[in-house]
């Protein structure tokens, strides 16, 4: 055969490959909310799960999982850009810092349960928070950190050296240049990389189970300070998040329409976690055309 | 010659190392003030890298020595005392790239200034009429100052960077090839620019094109493979070269 030919070919297979691929995709996303949606109503979202009888909600679930994921996020994004920035603009290039890096590397790829465990034993026992939000929260930022991080450094090694270099001559210092030239201009990477991993966040439930708890007290709405036990804010209640309550009631649920509320509920994560990707690009398209003045 | 007096930049016997290559092997070059001056070689020759010793931005990259001196004003900027920052206020830098940054046209011009402290719009407003009018470019922009400046051609980002530099008004302007990647009416236009901004600035200028060493420079220091061959009169460069090397190179016969 001729190189047209396998020219032909090999464009046929990497079609056919990314053909599978893309329904694959379609195909889980069609049958989640297929099962899913019918069960889904503005009751089902609002109202408290029940153990034992049919027509509990998750309302306390998923906004458990909005809290824990606002909180996990407050103490990640500064961590992370701090991190980032050093990683990117101030190491050198030497063995700490390449230390640093693998460690990143490492600790990015464990496994959520393992993050879970250690948060457990550090956060729930040692550091006596027992099952809350802030025991959760500080293990999601373990799970996320990593990632953030990196995307942070990547995000500004992206833009090139001559903009520095044009900082600097121009009689910016160092930090000026940083803040006002290279963090503006990788803000469009860094808030995608900040969206996807807050849609990474909202959906994990391993390091959470032994964490923020797998159960979901009742909360009085009415009463917002958060020092107060039933209060929604309060950040030392435990709080089972809408993945780990998927988890829960699909591996011991006895309430009669435990199918039903997984998938609906199933449903309603998927949803969440579109709306963070679809998020992310169309925010990221409008900072970027915003500062390019290309839209 | 002229004499210590206009002398507003004194290199002597500046060495620099990458490493423990040496790529700058003793320079002694004085620049006069309100003079053009070019720095004309074959790549790799070291004017460029000269050229980046006067504003410090050598300091940048990792395992680089310099030793020498080089005076601006009468003081040392290499001394341990030296603010690069404030430096690098006196003695502004165009690339060979034009590298505007993202935001508007108008952003760009007053950047340096805003950073500096100034808030007042009438001021910054003049310093941007002024700063385009002086690169040439205003009566091109002036209906889009709002606009991006990665929306304009090369020519006329080149131009905008040469008007953010002049904003913050330096007594230098360092210029590192910054033709090299632009059309030939572009070119021209920012030779004519140049020309105009010598009553007010002393000008270096590093440039591979002959032509445009010999149209718009009063003095031309030649370098070839880390020394300083010949520094004279333009016209005695191109016309009269005191040294081999010069001529076999102005007349095209390496380089």
């Amino acid at each position: 055969m001729n190189s047209k030919k396998w020219n032909t070919v090999a464009t046929g297979i990497l079609y056919f490959i990314a053909g599978v691929m893309i329904l694959i995709l379609a195909f889980l996303l069609i049958f989640i909310l297929w099962n899913g949606l019918p069960h889904v109503s503005w009751h089902f979202l609002t109202t408290p799960a029940r153990s034992f009888q049919t027509g509990g909600g998750i309302g306390i679930q998923l906004f458990n999982s909005f809290y824990l994921l606002f909180l996990a996020m407050l103490i990640s994004i500064p961590i992370s850009i701090g991190a980032g920035i050093y990683l990117s603009e101030y190491a050198k290039q030497n063995w700490l810092t390449s230390l640093i890096r693998t460690s990143i590397d490492i600790l990015s790829s464990l496994p959520s349960i393992v993050v879970g465990l250690f948060g457990f034993l550090v956060f729930s026992i040692q550091a006596g928070l027992g099952f809350s939000i802030l025991s959760g929260a500080l293990a999601l930022t373990v799970f996320n950190l990593p990632l953030l991080t990196r995307n942070v450094e990547e995000s500004l090694n992206s833009i090139s050296e001559s903009q520095r270099e044009a900082g600097l001559a121009l009689g910016l210092s160092k930090w000026e240049t940083v803040l006002r030239i290279i963090i503006p201009e990788a803000l469009p990477g860094i808030v995608t990389g900040m969206i996807l991993g807050a849609g990474r966040v909202f959906g994990e439930a391993a390091a959470l189970i032994y964490t923020a708890g797998q159960s979901a007290p009742a909360l009085d709405f009415t009463n917002w300070n958060p020092f107060y036990i039933a209060s929604p804010l309060n950040p030392l209640r435990p709080a089972e998040t809408l993945a780990v309550h998927i988890w829960k009631i699909n591996s011991e649920g006895i309430m009669p329409d435990a199918a039903q509320v997984s998938a609906g509920a199933s449903a309603v994560l998927i949803i969440a976690v579109l709306i963070f990707n679809f998020g992310a690009r169309f925010i990221s398209s409008r900072v970027y055309g915003k500062m390019t003045g290309t839209k | 010659m002229a004499d210590d007096k206009n002398k507003i930049i004194t290199a002597s016997d500046v060495h620099l190392f990458y490493g423990r290559f040496e790529a700058l092997k003793g320079i002694t070059l004085d620049f006069a003030q309100k003079d053009i001056t070019a720095l004309i070689g074959p790549s790799g020759c070291g004017k460029s890298t000269f050229l980046r010793t006067l504003n410090r931005m050598n300091d940048l990259i990792p395992g680089v020595t310099i030793t020498g001196n080089v005076m601006l004003h009468g003081e040392n900027i290499y001394a341990p005392a030296t603010d690069t920052v404030a430096l690098r206020k006196e003695i502004g830098m165009v690339f060979q790239q034009p590298n505007p940054f993202p935001f508007s046209i108008y952003e760009n011009v007053v950047y340096g200034l805003r950073l500096a402290g100034i808030r007042d719009r009438r001021v910054l407003d003049e310093a941007v009429e002024t700063s385009l009018r002086q690169a040439v470019i205003w009566d091109e922009v002036k209906d889009k100052l709002n606009q991006s400046a990665l929306s304009l051609s090369g020519g006329q980002q080149q131009r905008v960077c040469i008007a953010r530099v002049l904003a913050v008004k330096p007594d230098v302007i360092l210029l590192d090839e910054p033709t090299s990647a632009l059309d030939p009416i572009s070119s021209g236009q920012i030779e004519n620019m140049l020309l105009e901004l010598r009553d007010e600035y002393t000008i270096i200028l590093v440039t591979h094109n002959m032509q445009q060493a010999s149209r718009i420079s009063d003095k031309t220091a030649f370098f070839l493979q880390g020394n300083l061959i010949e520094f004279a009169d333009t016209k005695t460069i191109f016309l009269n070269p005191h040294e081999k090397e010069t001529e076999d190179y102005i007349s095209g016969r390496f380089g």
